[in-house]
């Protein structure tokens, strides 16, 4: 701890990663590639025994033969071809001596006190444990609950253990609201879901709503369960009659059960209006397909409804169906824009892919003009121009169009990687011509056509005494 | 089969044989041939305990998966429904059950349900009308399944989710039974400590779990010196990293499920010499995936920077092996070469695999979008610009990238800022519910319960306290030759695991401040044992912990702790038992609401 504290904070706020290198990539491929021949030469050596029957079979959808997802398929399938008796692959028992003495102990019998005595255990550790594994009776044997066994008068506490146990015990006799009350708090206490939903069952059928509701009110887990049993069972009648009681007697729970905070409700509100929108906009554009009058829908069918598509998806399709339309349609993207407030980037993103899908240049093009002060126009823009080059080949724009924006793309290692990319020459011995590369120029001589404009380009400035080449 | 299950320093192999004998005692209730129908859910699971060949020793002789219309025909005297509580497989049941009478008056069924019984279900059996069919309704309880020899899940998936947003706490009280059948078989653990209220809850229940269970005194050495129960709250920034360990990245790109994973056929297609490649197979290649197989518990837990060298090293050593066949020349040695060739073969076939795997995988890792995406997980791990919008999630959002992936990250800025700014949350969430559509207001309110995506509250973010005071991240992270956990994420070391760490030395006294600032109460409590089962440790012998991971835990945290188990002076070794596998993906997945009805 010498570190100095600015030291320190520089060392955890560097954001120079070196994380998950790739440095040694292609000593890695090198290696994966040295295995994937071994693997080849090795596969030749002993094709003529391959699979042999000592590997463990593996059917082609991987499971072992003789797994349970396996037999389930197999024995389906054969199922519906005839019903003789399906052959099952005989396959060894995993642990053999296991499987057929009858020694050992399950699971339950330990909770049940049903084991057979020291012997057995014996045999079972001998089996399978080192001895220095000793087994003898387990600590979970009897709970005193059991020694009731034949009593059938349980506690509220003993009944919920009963359950908890997966035992029958009966609720009916609990009839005073006290102790009915009393089942339901200890059946809160033992965190045990199945219980809480079994007494509110219970609960539900032999008291009254209001009693019910009112006794909830400061139960919140057991409220919350009934909620979710009413939700489960499809109880819409009751649920509403909790949700308007919650409403008016209960301060706290709406918060709760009204799954929408203040802020959220705006959001709930846009989706209201999107949905009315659509359902204009559907109806509206299904007739002008239908009615064949409108050239767009005949060049491009539409595809899809747009009833219940996201809003980005809406703005879109309106992008694309209803660029030009004035502000005051429904479905204008202007208006889409104004009304749910979608950033400027988002619609700049939707419509560039739009119009550029529809080959529309133009309309690329003038999303990204602006006018300075003298006048003059010059191309901005709220993406980055590598993500606007992005989008604009995603949708397969040609080469003459790629090339303005690739131009415009800041960095010049970035520039000259995307240009070679896209094949844009010019801007590529541009750009090596600017940075005065010499060297970069003539290898990218090698890369365009022989005889070609471009190899002429290169050669003039190859040639051009006034460049001040750096190398 | 299951070998591999007790060669770690726990036979967990008395736990599933404890299972086996279980469901022998359940099949041989119901007298007379059966027919299984599945729930098809639950046949993973099972395959973890059993084989097709233990339920045909016991008279199981047709398996079906439980659909609705009518039961296919079957000449068996029992039909059993294996089946999870679930209302609407209630419903598909007794729609079986009522086409199954007219046909049939003779056939017995019988209903098991897995991992427990439910009054809600047999309420539904009854108004269906059909409950009084029914001649056993039991229960399998199987809360801990072992997966692995230092693994063991529960395979409860929506425990976190049950958790924090239902407040439904079942699943705990589950864990809490899980925990007693353990101590029943390795003894009782004299140790407990636990960060997290749902760590507190676990250990109340087991507390008074014991006491119900007065008068008896378990016997048995204890296995476990500890147990460390950890809510996956106190750490949820771990699982929304993508993990970079061999197992951890099939896991996020193809997912494993119950051990299981599904890959492209194309890199598995064998084509025999001479033969044109004539038809590719269409169906995905299943791998099981465990240290059964020498070679994948070898790399599982490397990270993938360094499982090439590891597959090119193994290729070298089976080439060589192979050629010593030349080298044979006497009747004995040709002998000694066929009866390792099997060996021999079994370890091609799992280098083949391993290579075309890696391959696959290497597609991905070096593609562009992967290292994007790494980069900004990066920046957030270590503090760099969380507290404003991040353009390349903007960028993500306005490209369509899948819903998950935006949210993982979103949440990571957030965990990382302990909380966003009121106006940089409410601008994701508008972009957000604007592109993928509004009805996700519901998984973001989840999210928001959950604590994954918060408004700041305070003004202090204390995210950057505690990544300097745990040392969560280590920048000279070394990925072929790692000396630190912080290895399995390239530089993040995960915080759950350096709280283990932490706890097994120094202690938790010298962290105080920071386990303050995580959520939920930290405590220790000690459970008496009967004299003489005191263990008089020898000198340098290891102390086994049990930790477990409550809400689920990911396959670069299980990497972690098992480099510590090797680690030569950390005196301790790890056994690793969660409610269910995840990565973040799952994760968010099991918080979402109607994932289903995303957009693609």
């Amino acid at each position: 701890m010498t570190k100095s504290k600015a030291d320190e904070e520089d060392y955890w706020n560097s954001s120079k990663f070196k994380a998950f290198t790739f440095d040694d990539e292609d000593d890695e491929l090198i290696r994966l590639k040295e295995s994937r021949q071994a693997v080849n030469s090795i596969r030749r050596l002993v094709e003529e025994d391959d699979d042999e029957d000592d590997v463990e079979k593996v059917s082609w959808s991987g499971e072992p033969v003789g797994s349970i997802s396996w037999s389930v398929k197999e024995t389906a399938a054969s199922n519906q071809r005839t019903d003789r008796e399906p052959a099952f692959p005989k396959i060894p028992t995993d642990t053999p001596s296991l499987s057929k003495s009858q020694s050992g102990y399950s699971l339950s019998s330990l909770f049940k006190g049903e084991t057979g005595g020291r012997g057995n255990f014996q045999s079972f550790t001998d089996t399978l444990s080192d001895s220095s594994i000793r087994l003898y009776a387990p600590e979970l044997r009897k709970p005193k609950s059991e020694y009731k066994d034949y009593v059938s008068d349980w506690s509220p506490e003993e009944t919920i253990q009963r359950l908890q146990q997966g035992k029958t015990a009966p609720l009916e006799k609990f009839r005073s609201l006290q102790d009915k009350l009393l089942l339901l708090d200890f059946a809160v206490s033992a965190h045990d879901g199945n219980v809480i939903t079994a007494v509110l069952i219970y609960l539900k059928r032999t008291l009254s709503k209001e009693v019910l509701f009112r006794e909830l009110e400061s139960r919140q887990t057991a409220l919350r369960h009934f909620i979710h049993y009413l939700t489960e069972t499809k109880d819409q009648r009751l649920l509403l009659e909790l949700l308007r009681f919650a409403h008016t007697c209960l301060p706290v729970t709406p918060v709760y059960l009204l799954p929408f905070s203040a802020e959220d409700s705006a959001h709930v509100q846009d989706h209201y209006t999107l949905l009315e929108r659509q359902i204009i906009i559907e109806a509206t554009d299904q007739q002008a397909e239908r009615g064949g009058k409108v050239e767009i829908f005949q060049k491009f069918p539409r595809r899809a409804s747009i009833l219940n598509m996201p809003l980005i998806t809406t703005l879109y399709y309106c992008c694309f169906y209803h660029y030009s339309e004035p502000e005051g349609t429904y479905s204008s993207p202007l208006n889409i824009r104004q009304t749910f407030k979608i950033s400027g980037k988002q619609y700049f993103v939707t419509a560039l892919a739009a119009r550029a899908k529809l080959k529309a240049w133009l309309d690329v093009d003038a999303l990204f003009t602006s006018r300075n002060w003298l006048g003059f126009t010059r191309k901005k823009s709220p993406l980055s121009f590598q993500r606007v080059v992005d989008v604009l080949q995603k949708n397969s724009a040609p080469t003459q169009v790629l090339q303005d924006y690739v131009g415009l793309v800041e960095d010049p290692d970035m520039r000259i990687s995307l240009a070679q990319k896209h094949k844009c020459h010019d801007i590529v011995i541009n750009t090596y011509r600017d940075m005065k590369d010499r060297q970069q120029l003539l290898g990218y001589r090698g890369k365009v056509g022989r005889g070609s404009a471009e190899e002429r380009k290169i050669d003039e400035l190859l040639n051009n005494q006034q460049i001040r080449w750096k190398n | 089969m299951a070998a591999h299950l007790s060669y770690g320093r726990v036979n967990l192999n008395i736990l599933r044989e404890a299972a086996r004998k279980e469901l022998r005692e359940f099949l041989d209730k119901c007298a007379g041939s059966k027919a299984i129908v599945w729930d098809e859910y639950l046949t993973g699971p099972f395959g973890l305990i059993a084989q097709y060949s233990l339920l045909k020793e016991h008279e199981v002789e047709k398996m079906f998966t439980l659909k609705s219309g009518r039961l296919p025909s079957a000449d068996v005297k029992n039909i059993i429904f294996f089946v999870r509580p679930r209302l609407e497989l209630m419903d598909i049941i007794a729609e079986n059950v009522f086409s199954e009478d007219k046909h049939h008056s003779s056939r017995d069924f019988h209903i098991l349900f897995v991992p427990r019984r439910s009054m809600l279900c047999e309420q539904r059996l009854k108004e269906q009308g059909v409950l009084g069919s029914f001649i056993n309704i039991d229960e399998y309880i199987l809360d801990l399944i072992p997966y692995d020899g230092d693994l063991l899940s529960m395979e409860y998936e929506s425990a976190f989710r049950e958790c924090y947003l239902e407040n439904d706490q079942t699943s705990l009280y589950h864990t809490a039974k899980g925990l007693m059948t353990l101590q029943a078989l390795y003894g009782t653990i004299p140790q407990i400590y636990g960060k997290g209220d749902c760590a507190r809850h676990v250990a109340n229940m087991m507390l008074r779990m014991k006491r119900e269970f007065a008068g008896t005194q378990n016997q048995i050495l204890p296995v476990f010196d500890t147990l460390l129960l950890l809510d996956r709250n106190v750490d949820l920034l771990t699982p929304l990293a993508t993990q970079l360990t061999y197992e951890g990245l099939i896991d996020e790109i193809y997912g494993i499920n119950n051990g299981y994973v599904k890959l492209p056929p194309e890199k598995f297609a064998q084509k025999k010499q001479g033969e044109a490649s004539k038809d590719l197979p269409t169906e995905p290649k299943k791998l099981q995936l465990n240290s059964a197989e020498e070679l994948y518990a070898e790399i599982r837990d490397k990270n993938f920077n360094a499982v090439g060298a590891a597959l090119s090293k193994k290729a070298k050593i089976i080439s060589a092996a192979f050629e010593e066949r030349h080298n044979a020349k006497t009747v004995g040695e040709i002998k000694q070469f066929v009866s390792q060739l099997p060996h021999m073969q079994a370890a091609r076939s799992s280098l083949a695999n391993h290579t075309s795997i890696a391959e696959l995988i290497k597609d991905i890792t070096t593609s562009e979008a992967f290292f994007d995406n790494l980069t900004v997980e990066q920046e957030f791990m270590t503090g760099v610009d969380t507290d404003k919008v991040n353009t390349y999630i903007e960028d993500c959002i306005a490209q369509k990238d899948p819903l998950i992936k935006i949210l993982r990250l979103v949440c990571m800025q957030s965990v990382c800022n302990n909380g966003l700014k009121q106006k940089v949350l409410d601008y994701y969430k508008r972009e957000i519910l604007q592109t993928y559509g509004y009805e996700h207001i519901l998984t973001l309110n989840n999210l928001e319960k959950g604590g994954l995506l918060k408004p700041q509250t305070s003004s202090r973010n204390n995210y950057p306290t505690i990544r300097k005071t745990l040392k969560l991240w280590m920048e000279d992270a070394n990925e072929q030759n790692p000396n630190d956990i912080s290895y399995v994420y390239s530089g993040y070391a995960p915080l759950s695991i350096r709280l283990t760490q932490v706890l097994a030395r120094p202690g938790w006294r010298s962290i105080e401040e920071v386990l303050k600032m995580l959520p939920g109460p930290h405590f220790e409590e000690r459970q008496q044992l009967p004299s003489g089962l005191h263990k008089k440790r020898q000198q340098g012998e290891n102390r086994t912990t049990l930790v477990f991971f409550l809400g689920g835990v990911t396959y670069a945290e299980i990497a972690a702790l098992r480099f510590l188990s090797q680690m030569e002076d950390s005196g301790m070794e790890y056994i690793i038992a969660t409610t269910k596998l995840v990565n973040g993906t799952t994760w968010i997945k099991s918080l979402m609401d109607r994932p289903e009805s995303q957009t693609p």
